[in-house]
């Protein structure tokens, strides 16, 4: 049901079905690893050493997945991912919610109340995108230990808000400089000042860029290790850390069922990011505001 | 006093002089247009009457006050966009009363406004529509609302016209000049668009380079403009510049067209239009301005009584517009456009006698544009 027309002939009729025989084995190919992962997860340990990798599980169990999340070893205590996939959340949810909020507050201040040496402010931000991570690990760790929160939650949700203000900033910045100007000055003509007309004018059209902000976001430290290796303790660790020693921890017959539930429970909350908030990444919600 | 005044107020944009010394002040209760090409500062102007540019130097006074550092809240304006800039997430109703919101109006008092505004308007039914749901011109119509809802001391209207199509155009300015009668508010009206000028204005200032060139009432831009600028810039099709050599003495002065392969055309001034400047330009090259409509067709009937000086040209081209026709003609070295009646039955190549009326034609100093009689 495209909207297109076609050519009708046998040829090109042919060639629309070896087209999307490639794409189908693309796809496939592309999704073995997934299916791979787990279909192993749920396999008990003797099927994976007798069996092929693509066989389908003869006696499904869910155990590996408690195992992974509850009792599996990681390097010296044995309690599972489950902890550290709590601090990852705990870590995630604020500093997505802080950088998002601030990129948004920058890209207001920096396209609606532009000042002498915005656009340079801009471009210095900007660079912050292209800064590696390992070249900030030691004045970081200085900074954190001055600011006597190494080691905590605390100190990884401020790394990872410094790191994606830059970002965010570029996200909303290049979205609000779409949004006609006049708006804001209808609103300062309305009464409203800097934070009443982000918050009642800016924000409610925001939401396709603020989606785009969480997904890049959620997505980026989630999946981060080095600052979660660099920067926590024990108990503060990331789920993604946690995942590296498990898996590194041998203590005799190597648990590859465990191993890929664990790394199941890793990657399913980003997964979950795109499924649930894809289908608003592109909403056209300022239409109608100008001329349309 | 005056409800809004305007004192020598400059703004450079860099080294760029955009606005140079503007002075003007307006009564209550006037309808001022700023009119002029685009680049010639009067969307700067708007904005800061508005507060939301900064002046370089001078003062904004509203209602006696010196408003010139005030932010643009403070200052008690409402301005009509030309994008309309309605808030895209509020309903009608919200647009209506987010000024008086913001402004601590109790809700009851901010109900009974929207109802008032949407009554004036007729726009009661479209008061829970979202601004994507609405047409052209009943976004135009809302911005409008918005604005009469806070009912402040001066309107300022920037080409709110602009983005509608002809037809809602001519309904919209009519409905505008409608409410400010009935109203009787004080309104600052920014157009490029000479006939929203004439039609709306009570008094016009033509703008060009950052200068007010001309401020009058619409008949005195029209007919009494005081240099080229003006003279061209004003009126549609615009005024016909015809280049003339000056002759004669106080008394019976005469303008002197030479016309290629034909003789030259001689057309006396008439001695009520005499200046005592035009003494100095006996024998100078100047300017003679002439609309469209000073132009006649000679009447058979009326032969040896009308008014106005006789002279024949060959048509070029004719354009009816239905109500009238538009000839264009060669006089002098260029073609100029008469309107005729609709009547007037011509075929280009064709010779036509007309009648140009010398009282209502305005003569210019080549050398700098400006006025002479």
């Amino acid at each position: 049901m495209d909207n297109v027309i076609r050519r009708r002939t046998p040829a090109a009729r042919l060639w629309r079905v070896a087209l999307y025989a490639v794409l189908v084995v693309a796809a496939l190919f592309y999704l073995l690893p997934l299916v791979v992962m787990v279909i192993t997860s749920v396999k008990p340990l003797d099927e994976i050493s007798a069996g092929s990798l693509l066989s389908l599980p003869m006696n499904p169990t869910l155990a590996p997945w408690t195992k992974a999340w509850g009792e599996a070893c990681t390097g010296m205590r044995c309690e599972g991912v489950g902890g550290y996939f709590i601090n990852s959340i705990a870590i995630v949810v604020p500093a997505v919610l802080i950088s998002t909020l601030i990129g948004a507050l920058n890209g207001y201040a920096l396209t609606k109340w532009r000042f002498k040496g915005s656009e340079l402010l801009f471009a210095l931000m900007l660079f912050g995108c292209f800064i590696p991570f390992q070249v900030v690990l030691l004045p970081m760790a200085q900074t954190l230990g001055w600011l006597g929160i190494s080691s905590s939650r605390a100190g990884l949700i401020l790394v990872h808000v410094v790191f994606g203000i830059a970002f965010t900033t570029l996200f909303f910045r290049n979205f609000y400089v779409a949004i006609p100007t006049e708006l804001v000055s209808a609103a300062k003509l309305d009464g409203a000042g800097f934070f009443r007309i982000f918050w009642r004018i800016l924000l409610p059209v925001s939401a396709p860029i603020i989606v785009v902000s969480v997904i890049w976001q959620f997505t980026q430290i989630w999946n981060d290790f080095l600052f979660g290796v660099a920067f926590s303790a024990h108990d503060t660790q990331p789920v993604t850390v946690a995942l590296n020693n498990l898996v590194n921890t041998s203590t005799g017959v190597r648990e590859y069922n465990v191993d890929m539930a664990a790394a199941m429970i890793a990657a399913l909350p980003t997964l979950l990011v795109y499924v649930l908030a894809g289908k608003y990444f592109v909403r056209g919600l300022t239409a109608g505001s100008v001329k349309g | 006093m005056s409800a809004l005044e305007i004192r020598k107020v400059r703004k450079d944009f860099g080294s760029e002089r955009v606005l140079k010394e503007v002075s003007l002040a307006i009564d209550s209760g006037e309808f001022l247009i700023l009119v002029g090409p685009s680049g010639c500062g009067k969307s700067t102007l708007m904005n800061a009457i508005a507060g939301l540019e900064p002046v370089t130097s001078g003062e904004i006074h509203i209602a006696g006050e010196d408003v010139t550092w005030r932010t643009p809240a403070e200052r008690d304006i409402a301005m009509v966009f030309q994008s309309y800039a309605l808030y895209p997430s509020m309903t009608v109703r919200g647009n209506i009363s987010f000024g008086l919101e913001m402004r601590k109006m109790p809700k009851a008092e901010r109900e009974a406004a929207v109802e008032r505004v949407a009554d004036l308007l007729q726009m009661s039914h479209l008061l829970d529509r979202k601004p994507s749901q609405l047409s052209g011109g009943q976004r135009q119509r809302v911005a409008m609302g918005r604005a009469l809802a806070r009912e402040p001391k001066v309107y300022l209207f920037d080409e709110p016209l602009s983005n509608l199509d002809a037809k809602l155009r001519v309904d919209m300015r009519t409905e505008i000049k409608k409410l400010h009668q009935r109203l009787g508010t004080t309104i600052v009206y920014v157009t490029h668009d000479q006939i929203e000028a004439m039609t709306l204005a009570d008094r016009i200032a033509v703008m060009r380079d950052g200068h007010i060139l001309q401020l009058g009432t619409p008949d005195e831009v029209y007919n009494d403009p005081v240099d080229m600028f003006v003279a061209g810039f004003m009126g549609s099709p615009s005024m016909n510049f015809i280049a003339a050599t000056l002759e004669g003495a106080p008394g019976r002065f005469q303008l002197r067209i030479v016309t290629p392969e034909e003789d030259d055309l001689v057309l006396p001034w008439p001695r009520q239009r005499e200046t005592p400047a035009m003494t100095e330009q006996v024998g100078r090259d100047v300017v003679l301005g002439l609309r469209p409509e000073h132009f006649s067709e000679e009447d058979e009937r009326l032969a040896g009584q009308a008014e106005g000086t006789p002279l024949s040209a060959r048509v070029s081209v004719s354009e009816p517009t239905g109500a009238d026709i538009l000839l264009r003609l060669p006089l002098g070295e260029r073609e100029v456009t008469a309107r005729v009646g609709p009547t007037c039955r011509v075929a280009p190549g064709e010779r036509l006698a007309l009648r140009v009326d010398m009282a209502r034609a305005v003569l210019f100093e080549q050398a700098n544009e400006t006025r002479l009689a």
